[in-house]
């Protein structure tokens, strides 16, 4: 794999390792390609095609997540071509999902001029529906989803491997599920919480976050967060304790962090109720 | 894995119907789940065990998708999630009987309207059967024990006979829709020779049509004559993308990593399209002896024959043929005693145009769901089971034969003419007849009507008005003209239908068989359907020109950034009729 490959991103000649992908061909050059479905420690699910280049000689615009790079490719990521099908990809999810907390997303949308009123007359079809409140722990607003596959993959056998839920229907009536729709306690879920992890639109959320935003003191501006260690076994696994006014309102593991990948189980990621509790000592 | 079951018990029909498809239940000491790699290497079966579940019980229980969880070791929100995904197979009870009327293009323009006007509600409404010639068709099925089932296809049908079926009159014999082609018994056809004859339902007398000699000469010269041959001919594949055949087989041969696998393509679900049906009903022989050429020119051991699930007839054909050709010998551990190993199963499809492109035929016999994956890897280096494979079309296999006869060409072109013309049907030309000559050879137009359009190339082609009939019908023509001859299907559509309903059907059709896994496609076909119908009722949202940009930029995105062939041209009938005809 150390054999280096020759190719051009938008006129300028970058040698990269073979086997690279083109988006970190990108990064190579201080180009960075927008993602959505994308998540680094999981197989690309080729899904959402916001990342989409431009390859000289290709007939369609190629996704720069999984793209491998050939020797002598030639890439424009800023062409008309590509800003039209990003700004369209953008356009059609915002007309379709409630991208409400989605911050990323609507900083591209912002970036793209991307107007997805354009599409929504008000009969225009959406995957609007009820919240799932069916457990203490996590909410599912599948009226947020983008379809973008990472929940399943992080359930199934690129972390989890519980495989509680899944991609169920077809097209637009595509949805994530358990098996015949089932809630989540009668379902295989062990709640490890590592779909709300991976979840780019906030379709999957705390039930403390949620909690919060019903009752309208969601404030991100009082929050903070505490990078601690679990307390709970040998592992060690890193949490990053989201705090707003003295109450954990949401645990996350970095992505990044080596020993979890952004992994956690049920005790790291929900079982931290004792520090608050009444009967904790000095208190 | 652990498995986590609902709780909820199989019947023993239930279990009956998957242990016909997964054998006898393995003992079982009430504790462990079997979790290992043998269950795993069934997997591919969980497709046919769902088929077997549908056929016998009518929809797929919960009981029951714990039972297959429990026997293969799928996840069962993985099972309802590929069982979903599938038309034909139900997750809520149905009623036993059901009717599917076909509502697409072909029937409509041969004059259907009329039929789906009158039809009730229990009919349900289906796209393109295949039986397009007929200029009606409807599907009946009843589940239950294996005595009451029916799968028939009949064509043409009437609303009244469609009333009937729901009453439970008994349709007509399952042959009554099989015909020859309307040229039969022109001595020049050669992709149509046999299909154009009497049903050949023996081995013996598949030989005595001439049948087997390609293969005998094929197993005598080697793979690379079989290659070489088929590059001469310069064969390119009939399925819709033109790719040269020998090129591809080449590729698998080559390929390292082994098993290597042979796949024909016979889903034929394009709209306007029933080729492959007429092929695999009346020349199945030549289809699987073409297969078998197909696995021995590209190394491979193991080949299916991946049908729609809408050809009961092809089905059934394709099984005895199957079966006749083991028991002589030219299927299995040594074929034609040549010392080469090669055995073919077929697969039901369940309902899905999706599952013709060739990665999402892959996913559905691994018992995935039908999603196409992302290309590259190509299938000839990463195909079935993530092994290189060879899959062509029907149309190329049968092809295959004709290229390898002494002297062999492969010059000639099958296409399907439906619609208002006096003998529709399958019709063999040669590459570079004109369009017009084509509806001509199929009698021309009915008497009292006059060309609107013609749908080239089924849902996926184009709709071109009549200027277009000098139109040279070969691949590099249309391409020349921005046209493709797609599938073979030429839909001829008169003065009298609507042409804003075709398009609508058109982008429903796109809509409904959208896999839904990228977002140009999912939520495009269904931007695309809404602006239509905006624009065809005169509300368009702010002005028309508004409507006809946003169209073309959906159009673009799903052009350009879709995974797969079905976003990709999604947009294409939809546009050409915006500029030419509409
Ligand atoms: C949405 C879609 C549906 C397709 N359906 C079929 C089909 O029903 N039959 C077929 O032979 N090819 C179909 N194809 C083309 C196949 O992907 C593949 O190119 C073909 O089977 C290769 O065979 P050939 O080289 O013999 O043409 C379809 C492609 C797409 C994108
Ligand atoms: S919480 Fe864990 S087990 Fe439950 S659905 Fe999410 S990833 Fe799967
Ligand atoms: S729930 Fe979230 S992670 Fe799962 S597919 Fe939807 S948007 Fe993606
Ligand atoms: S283009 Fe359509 S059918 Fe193809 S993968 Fe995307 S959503 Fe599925
Ligand atoms: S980020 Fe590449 S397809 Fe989604
Ligand atoms: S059978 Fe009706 S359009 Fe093909």
């Amino acid at each position: 794999m150390s054999a280096r490959v020759a190719l051009s991103i938008d006129g300028r000649d970058v040698q990269v390792a073979s086997g690279t992908t083109l988006r970190e061909a990108c990064q190579v050059v201080g180009i960075e390609i927008p993602t959505l479905c994308f998540n680094p420690n999981f197989s690309a699910a080729n899904a959402c095609r916001l990342c989409v280049v431009e390859l000289e000689g290709a007939r369609t615009l190629v996704p720069a997540c999984s793209r491998r790079v050939e020797s002598g490719m030639r890439i424009q990521t800023g062409s008309d071509r590509v800003r039209l099908s990003r700004r369209l990809v953008l356009e059609l999810l915002g007309s379709s999902v409630d991208l409400s907390v989605a911050h990323e997303l609507g900083e591209l949308m912002q970036e793209y001029g991307a107007r997805p009123e354009r599409f929504a007359d008000g009969e225009a079809a959406t995957v609007q529906q009820p919240v799932k409140i069916d457990n203490e722990l996590y909410v599912r607003d599948y009226s947020r989803c983008v379809l973008c596959y990472r929940c399943v993959q992080a359930c199934g056998v690129e972390a989890q491997n519980t495989f509680a839920i899944w991609v169920s229907g077809r097209g637009f009536e595509a949805r994530i599920s358990t098996e015949y729709d089932a809630p989540l306690p009668d379902s295989a879920c062990v709640y490890c919480g590592n779909c709300i992890e991976v979840c780019p639109t906030g379709a999957l959320m705390f039930k403390s976050e949620f909690d919060l935003r019903e009752a309208g003191t969601w404030d991100e501006g009082r929050q903070s967060t505490t990078t601690t260690i679990c307390s709970y076994c040998g592992v060690g696994c890193s949490l990053d304790l989201v705090v707003q006014d003295n109450q954990i309102v949401r645990v996350n593991s970095p992505e990044g962090n080596d020993i979890t990948l952004g992994n956690l189980c049920i005790k790291g990621r929900f079982g931290h109720q004792f520090v608050s509790g009444p009967k904790r000592r000095g208190r | 894995m652990d498995v986590k079951l609902s709780g909820a018990a199989a019947t023993d029909v239930e279990r009956a119907a998957v242990a016909t498809v997964l054998g006898p239940e393995p003992p079982q000491d009430g504790r462990v789940v079997r979790a290992g790699r043998a269950q795993r290497e069934h997997r591919h079966l969980l497709l046919p065990a769902l088929h077997a579940l549908q056929d016998s019980v009518g929809w797929l229980s919960r009981g029951a998708v714990d039972h297959l969880a429990e026997r293969l070791a799928v996840a069962p929100a993985e099972i309802y999630g590929v069982a979903s995904f599938y038309h034909l197979l139900a997750t809520e009870p149905q009623p036993a009987l059901a009717v599917h009327v076909c509502d697409d293009v072909a029937c409509r323009a041969a004059g259907a309207g009329a039929l789906l006007g009158q039809l009730g509600e229990a009919a349900r409404r289906s796209a393109c059967l295949g039986l397009c010639d007929h200029g009606s068709a409807a599907l009946v099925r009843r589940t239950g024990p294996a005595a009451e089932r029916l799968d028939v296809a009949v064509a043409p049908v009437t609303a009244a006979q469609v009333a009937g079926f729901l009453r439970g009159d008994p349709p007509p014999e399952l042959a009554a829709v099989d015909a020859p082609p309307p040229q039969a018994g022109d001595p020049g056809l050669r992709l149509l020779r046999r299909a154009a004859g009497k049903v050949i339902t023996t081995v013996d007398g598949y030989e005595a049509a001439g049948g087997l000699a390609a293969l005998r000469r094929a197993l005598e010269r080697g793979p690379d004559w079989v290659l070489a041959e088929v590059k001469s001919a310069g064969l390119v594949g009939r399925g819709g993308a033109a790719f040269p055949t020998a090129r591809k087989w080449e590729a698998v041969l080559r390929a390292p990593s082994r098993p290597h696998y042979a796949v024909c393509n016979a889903d034929e679900s394009e709209t306007g399209t029933f080729k492959d049906r007429l092929l695999l009903e009346r020349d199945s022989f030549a289809v699987l002896e073409s297969l078998v050429i197909a696995g021995f020119a590209t190394g491979s051991e193991h080949g299916f024959v991946y049908v729609r699930d809408e050809y009961p007839l092809a089905r059934a054909r394709l099984q005895a043929a199957i079966e006749d050709l083991r028991q002589a010998g030219w299927l299995g551990a040594s074929v034609g005693g040549a010392g080469f190993a090669f055995d073919v199963e077929l697969r039901r499809g369940a309902g899905a145009y999706i599952c013709g492109e060739e990665t999402a035929l892959f996913n559905s016999i691994e018992g995935r769901r039908g999603e196409p994956r992302n290309k590259p890897p190509f299938p000839v280096e990463s195909g079935l089971f993530g092994q290189p494979t060879a899959v062509n079309n029907v149309e190329t296999l049968v092809a295959v034969l004709e290229a390898l006869q002494a002297g062999g060409s492969a010059s000639s072109k099958l296409f399907c003419v439906s619609g208002p013309v006096l003998r529709p049907g399958v019709y063999e030309v040669e590459f570079g007849t004109t369009l017009q000559a084509l509806i001509e050879l199929a009698g021309g137009l009915q008497p009292g009507r006059r060309l609107q359009a013609v749908l080239l190339g089924g849902a996926a082609g184009s709709l071109v008005g009549p200027g277009r009939l000098g139109l040279q019908l070969s691949f590099e023509a249309a391409r020349a003209a921005g046209l493709s001859l797609g599938s073979g299907a030429v839909v001829v559509i008169d003065q009298s239908l609507d042409l804003t309903e075709v398009v609508l059907r058109i982008a429903r059709f796109f809509r409904e068989e959208s896999c839904g896994q990228c977002v140009p496609c999912r939520v495009g076909t269904v931007r695309q359907e809404e602006a239509l119908r905006r624009l065809f009722s005169g509300r368009p949202l702010g002005s028309r020109e508004d409507e006809l940009v946003r169209l073309s930029e959906v159009a673009q995105v799903m052009r350009d950034a879709s995974i797969c062939g079905l976003g990709q041209t999604a947009a294409i009938a939809v546009q050409s009729a915006l500029k030419e005809l509409l």
